[in-house]
């Protein structure tokens, strides 16, 4: 993928860092968005260090605004956006009986509703390229449930829905969309899970370990690459064998 | 210099893989050239782009033909 401009959201640390070097380092021309300018300068840091070619932006994923605004930088520094990796997410854990609106709103606005925004932002250039790849980082949580996370479940299992349909209404055009749906990687997000869970969590993975960021980043860089140009509308499982389609 | 009813018929042409003879102004993009609706939306882009213009979605919904295309050019730019 020798210079292929890259958007990855959520970019500063854990998956979305992951995703960014393994691209980086085939060759893409890198673009990290982070919600704070400390995690753009993170994302700066780590390119450089790379030796990626790219940069990182502040960008809150929930303001289309800011997504115009973003996307005209790009366009004005390194040209269109050619490869979307939808990572940016979030979570606010709770039992459905005490579930707050914002708790719900929340997730599906950062998790989903983003994903929306930014496909629909990049879409123009691409079929005008006739050429696109749009990855959207789901969950397995969005294929299996899990307790605690009605609200995050719902919004990663709507993210499967919403690339199978837009796949049907680009590939005319070849753009592809697809998803990787990682299992319990070792980031912040489920180091923040309780020792005990982690460890019964496990009990559940055939392959009897947390994934790694790399692992997920793999998968992605796959789906993007020339050598998965007939793979649309589909999801790649990252998880140890904890759930199997 | 082409006007505007040629430019358009070169583009309608163009975008849709069509003879130019066989794009009259009554012609439908849909139901007598063949169009499906993401090629609508990309002709409404085609055309952006040749008359400098922003053509609004409401706007661009009711372009259904290329007379009404031409209609829309001319009232809404000042290309001549």
């Amino acid at each position: 993928m020798e210079n292929k401009i890259t958007l990855i959201t959520g970019a500063s640390r854990g998956i979305g860092q992951a995703i960014a070097i393994k691209m980086g380092q085939s060759g893409a021309v890198v673009i990290g968005t982070a919600t704070t300018e400390n995690g753009a300068g993170a994302i700066n840091q780590y390119l450089e260090k790379s030796g990626i070619k790219g940069m990182g932006i502040a960008l809150n994923v929930n303001d289309a605004e800011q997504i115009n605004h973003t996307l005209q930088t790009i366009r004005e520094k390194f040209g269109e956006v050619e490869i979307l990796v939808n990572n940016a997410g979030i979570t606010r854990d709770n039992l459905l009986v005490r579930m707050k609106d914002e708790e719900w709103d929340d997730i599906l606005e950062t998790d989903l509703k983003s994903v929306f925004r930014l496909s629909r932002a990049v879409l123009r250039a691409m079929m005008k390229a006739r050429y696109g790849r749009i990855i959207n980082i789901s969950s397995v949580v969005g294929a299996m449930g899990n307790l605690g996370q009605t609200n995050y479940a719902a919004a990663k299992a709507g993210i499967f829905g919403f690339s199978k349909s837009l796949a049907r209404e680009v590939g005319s055009r070849n753009i592809t969309v697809n998803c990787v749906a990682p299992g319990f990687i070792d980031t912040d997000m489920t180091r923040a899970l309780a020792d005990e869970f982690q460890q019964s969590l496990i009990q559940h993975v055939p392959l009897g370990r947390l994934g790694r960021p790399e692992e997920v980043a793999s998968a992605v860089t796959f789906l993007a690459s020339s050598a998965a140009g007939y793979i649309t509308g589909t999801t790649l499982h990252v998880n140890g064998g904890m759930y199997m389609d | 210099m082409e006007n505007i009813e040629q430019r358009i018929k070169k583009i309608v042409a163009e975008q849709l893989g069509v003879n130019e003879a066989e794009v009259k102004n009554e012609s439908s993009f849909v139901n007598d050239l063949g169009a499906d609706s993401l090629d609508t939306v990309e002709l409404v882009m085609a055309l952006e782009e040749e008359f400098e213009c922003e053509i609004p979605d409401e706007q661009a919904e009711k372009i259904n033909t290329v007379q009404e295309a031409i209609d829309y050019v001319t009232a809404n730019t000042s290309a001549s």
